[in-house]
């Protein structure tokens, strides 16, 4: 007979059998020393941890939250949750004014949007980044994404009655680096999903979904939003409409962060959260037709982000790739590029950011493609600083593709 | 002097022993310990690990109760880093009698016991893991105890005043001359080497292999052993003890020891012969889940780590035979005015909290017996690594900036890890990553605290006490004994046998996560190490 019908344990961190494979797919581990990697800072310090929170370990913030561990992990611990949600709980120093500056994207976006020449201009000055270095540990290296003068929102809402003419209608969920820096790649979403012959209408005022804030010590913050974002969403699925997104980290925080690491319950519209490539995959799978360009061409290797590994979605972006005629298609092996959102950009995490990303770096130099296809406009910054090759939205590219 | 002559051999490397030896030194006796197997070995590391407020005795042993909260207070300050202060509810659910509750509370605050009576909302608040049904709480100053380090602590402070200790040593007979006793006949259980040592009084603390000391030395003693079973979860589900406000019963007590917690124990007369190899039976198992999933509800599902039972040295005071007059109480014993043997006592019974004052009890008699005029300072000199606050404190003094790895150094050694500060990066490198213990501290015990062997060397650090079970950290370990005694061959005995004995305690509750584990250290061990 056995007393116990099951046991249960907080982000499963009973589970561990200390096979340690986290540790060696740890992308932080392989360059940092400082950081005692995902075993010790998950499941092993949380026995320690909840004997006393005194036994928290700072070195925690050099996780970049990018759920390898847990991809890799063959007892299903959320090591990544675990080591999040300890610093959520027991980190109680007040986040830098950089760190909240970093996770403020929204707040800054709507800032600098007005003034966007003039920020660009003053962002992209060599002196503006020494500044920064030296005033708020904001690192040299790093570029800042341009802002875009006209947010996406604007220019969605100008084209309301239009969209609204489609028979078929989805939520888009735009995030923040499309209304500010790249509305472009909004724009390629609704040609592409005007051409499935379905309308995009905008989520009752969505916020930021908060993913820099839950990794630079705003949890309050990112709660309040995740509650907000939630809601509105909820409102969305209520009137029948599925939310789609095209940033993968985003979508993860969306579906997952919330009631892992936030304590939002999203069960009831969780699987109504989906990325582009998935919801468009499938509408081509179900017999939906795109009319292509007949003579496009483009060599794209394609990089797997972090975050749609945890997902398990890169096979969708990647078969829709695939079906592009035209397109020559390699797949890079799994391999982490080191920016894993604003981690790269502190000063004290820039070397271990560009030492974890070379391997990615000398994979795409050996690919020498024409462009790089990746779901995650963070690892797109990477890329484009430290190579020289371009970086584009796999959704921008199939919009490319397509027959105006 | 001859090296093989002392003032008071102790036989018996538990508690009692360490605490007796201790006692000695410190009032300046040449003392030499001796064990057959390694310190703790017995009751003393086969329990709870509670420090008893006193309450749970309150009621119906009020004498034992106050002997308690004495005790309880004077660990407090000499033993501070082997305790942790977390406070204990007594908890009244809704088929227990909540007029029990008065009666009890009463008789703490007759005893001198501080239990205050709180409100159950207020006891879900400070132990969340509480049973959410209480209808009463009752809070008490129970805390729990490391009985290793413990009892090591004593031993060290015994060595530091000039005591010596042979451990894996058995007494095979003692030396005696007309009606006295005047020294013990031993063999080395490492090597086989017999050797006679001499003293002028005896102490026999064996727990209950005492039983056989004393007929050796041609007396009898009735004991009744009484086997408690404990099972050990692989986290802590509760920060305070949590006790059942009732009368003393199977599994109602749930102690967070270190980085788990415990919940124990049942009782069960066993003959003598079964006392070396006690095993849990499923009943046991299943009684403990049971009853320990009332007093916290998550027990019922959360990681159960080991099974193990220990076995109460239960002493008819009076050499009654029928075993009626069995007492949990302390038994000094002088078998000069008893049986008419000089030179010869023994102390039994009493409890891992009593320790102190059985110790306090043989140190006199012997003072007594050879003439000594000396007081007992056991209550007011804290033991090494006591004394200098708390963890956070005493970490503090040492690193600007402690990383994880040093502050659970320093939960474990107390202030004995100032040593520790000029430690190199090969010192810092982690054995045991569950219990984040170091090669540093892996060797201060071989070197100071007579670890000769993988389990040894448990008992002091809490390597392979995780949920590993041994599984890394053993092999690593091994390599540093290894090192330190130059055998191979012996140290691969050793990883066997350690191995094995993680083993016996996983087999009763191997199911789930914890055989998965002990499948994979098989595998670990049988195919990639070929063992």
């Amino acid at each position: 007979m056995k007393p116990q019908e099951f046991t249960h344990s907080k982000y499963n961190f009973e589970e561990c059998m200390k096979c340690t494979v986290c540790t060696a797919y740890c992308p932080v581990l392989q360059v940092n020393p400082l950081f005692p990697g995902p075993k010790q800072c998950g499941p092993d310090e949380e026995r320690l941890r909840l004997k006393d929170p005194y036994f928290f370990n700072a070195a925690l913030k050099y996780c970049m939250n990018c759920k390898r561990c847990e991809v890799a992990c063959p007892s299903e611990v959320n090591v990544a949750d675990l080591i999040q949600a300890a610093r959520i709980r027991y980190d109680h120093s007040a986040p830098k004014l950089r760190d909240q500056i970093l996770a403020s994207t929204d707040f800054m976006g709507s800032l600098a949007r007005p003034f966007a020449p003039i920020v660009n201009s003053v962002t992209a000055l060599p002196i503006t980044a020494k500044v920064l270095d030296a005033t708020l540990g904001v690192d040299k290296h790093r570029k800042f994404p341009k802002y875009s003068a006209f947010s996406f929102e604007r220019w969605l809402s100008r084209h309301e009655k239009q969209q609204a003419s489609f028979p078929a209608q989805i939520a888009y969920y735009h995030g923040c680096y499309v209304n500010y820096n790249e509305p472009q790649l909004g724009k390629d979403f609704v040609k592409v999903m005007n051409a499935l012959g379905t309308g995009v209408q905008l989520l009752d005022k969505e916020k930021c979904c908060g993913i820099a804030m839950i990794t630079n010590g705003m949890s309050a913050k990112a709660g309040r939003n995740a509650r907000h974002n939630t809601a509105i969403i909820r409102k969305a699925v209520e009137k029948g409409l599925q939310v789609v997104g095209t940033s993968s980290t985003c979508i993860l925080t969306l579906r997952n962060e919330y009631p892992e690491l936030l304590g939002v319950d999203n069960s009831d519209v969780r699987e109504d959260i989906l990325l582009a490539s998935r919801y468009i995959y499938e509408k081509l799978e179900n017999g939906a037709k795109l009319r292509f360009k007949p003579d496009f061409k483009l060599k794209v290797a394609y990089h797997v982000p972090c975050h749609m590994e945890k997902l398990g979605w890169g096979i969708f972006t990647e078969q829709l790739l695939r079906s592009i005629p035209g397109v020559e298609l390699t797949v890079l092996d799994s391999a982490c590029c080191g920016i894993a959102g604003t981690y790269g950009f502190k000063k004290e995490n820039y070397e271990s950011s560009q030492a974890i990303g070379q391997r990615l770096f000398d994979m795409i130099a050996e690919a020498d493609p024409e462009v790089v296809a990746c779901d995650c406009e963070t690892c797109k910054w990477q890329i484009e600083m430290s190579t020289p090759y371009k970086v584009m939205n796999p959704i921008s590219i199939l919009a490319q593709a397509l027959e105006d | 002097m001859n090296p093989r002559e002392f003032d008071v051999i102790i036989i018996g490397g538990g508690i009692t022993g360490a605490g007796t030896q201790r006692d000695c030194a410190l009032r300046g006796l040449r003392t030499l310990l001796i064990d057959r197997s390694d310190i703790a070995t017995g009751a003393t590391g086969r329990n709870h690990g509670l420090l008893h407020s006193g309450a749970r005795y309150a009621v119906n042993d009020p004498e034992s109760a106050e002997e308690c909260i004495r005790e309880n207070k004077i660990l407090r300050r000499i033993a501070s880093h082997c305790i942790d202060r977390t406070d204990g509810l007594f908890i009244t659910l809704p088929e227990d009698d909540l007029d029990y509750q008065k009666n009890f509370v009463e008789a703490c605050n007759r005893a001198g016991i501080a239990a205050s009576i709180i409100d159950p909302q207020e006891a879900k608040r400070l132990e969340p893991s509480v049973n959410p049904d209480l209808i009463g709480a009752v809070r008490v100053p129970d805390c729990s105890v490391d009985p290793f380090r413990l009892c090591a602590a004593n031993m060290l402070d015994a060595k530091l005043h000039g005591a010596q200790v042979r451990l894996h040593t058995e007494v095979v007979g003692l030396v005696k001359e007309g009606d006295r006793i005047k020294g013990v006949r031993t063999r080395s259980r490492m090597g086989g080497a017999e050797q006679t040592f001499y003293a002028s009084v005896v102490v026999n603390a064996a727990g209950i292999w005492g039983q056989e000391i004393v007929r050796m030395a041609g007396a009898q003693i009735g004991m009744f052993p009484a086997k408690g079973a404990l099972l050990i979860f692989s986290h802590r589900v509760n920060n305070m003890v949590i006790n059942r406000c009732r009368k003393p019963s199977n599994a109602d007590i749930l102690v967070p020891g270190d980085t788990v917690c415990i919940i124990g124990t049942t009782s069960s007369r066993i003959p003598l012969e079964e006392c070396e190899n006690v095993a849990v039976t499923p009943d046991e198992v299943n009684l403990l889940i049971t009853e320990g999933s009332k007093l916290a509800p998550s027990l019922s599902s959360t990681r159960i780590l080991r099974a193990y039972a220990g076995v109460r040295p239960l002493v008819s005071a009076d050499d009654d035979p029928s075993g009626r007059n069995i007492t949990r109480g302390i038994v000094c014993l002088d078998h000069e005015e008893r049986d008419g043997i000089k030179g010869f006592i023994t102390i039994t019974g009493g409890k891992l909290t009593s320790y102190r004052l059985m110790a306090e009890m043989a140190t006199d008699l012997v003072c007594r017996k050879l003439g000594v005029k000396k007081n007992c300072q056991t209550a007011i000199r804290p033991l090494p690594g006591s004394g200098e606050g708390s963890y956070e404190d005493v970490a503090k003094k040492i690193w600007e900036t402690p990383s994880t790895a040093q502050k659970a150094a320093v939960a474990r050694m107390g202030s004995r890890a100032f040593r520790m500060r000029s430690s190199d990066r090969f010192d810092e490198a982690l054995i045991c990553k569950c219990e984040e213990v170091s090669v540093g501290e892996i060797n201060a015990a071989i070197e100071r605290m007579d670890a000769s062997t993988l389990t040894d060397l448990r008992r002091r650090t809490r390597i392979g006490m995780g949920p590993c079970q041994g599984e890394f950290c053993a092999c690593r370990a091994a390599g540093l004994l290894a090192k330190s005694h130059g055998c191979i061959d012996r140290e691969r005995d050793d990883l066997a046998a350690f191995l094995q004995e993680r083993w016996k305690g996983n087999f009763p509750i191997g199911w789930g996560d914890t055989l998965r584990e002990a499948e994979y250290t098989q595998w670990v061990y049988k195919h990639v190490l070929g063992l």
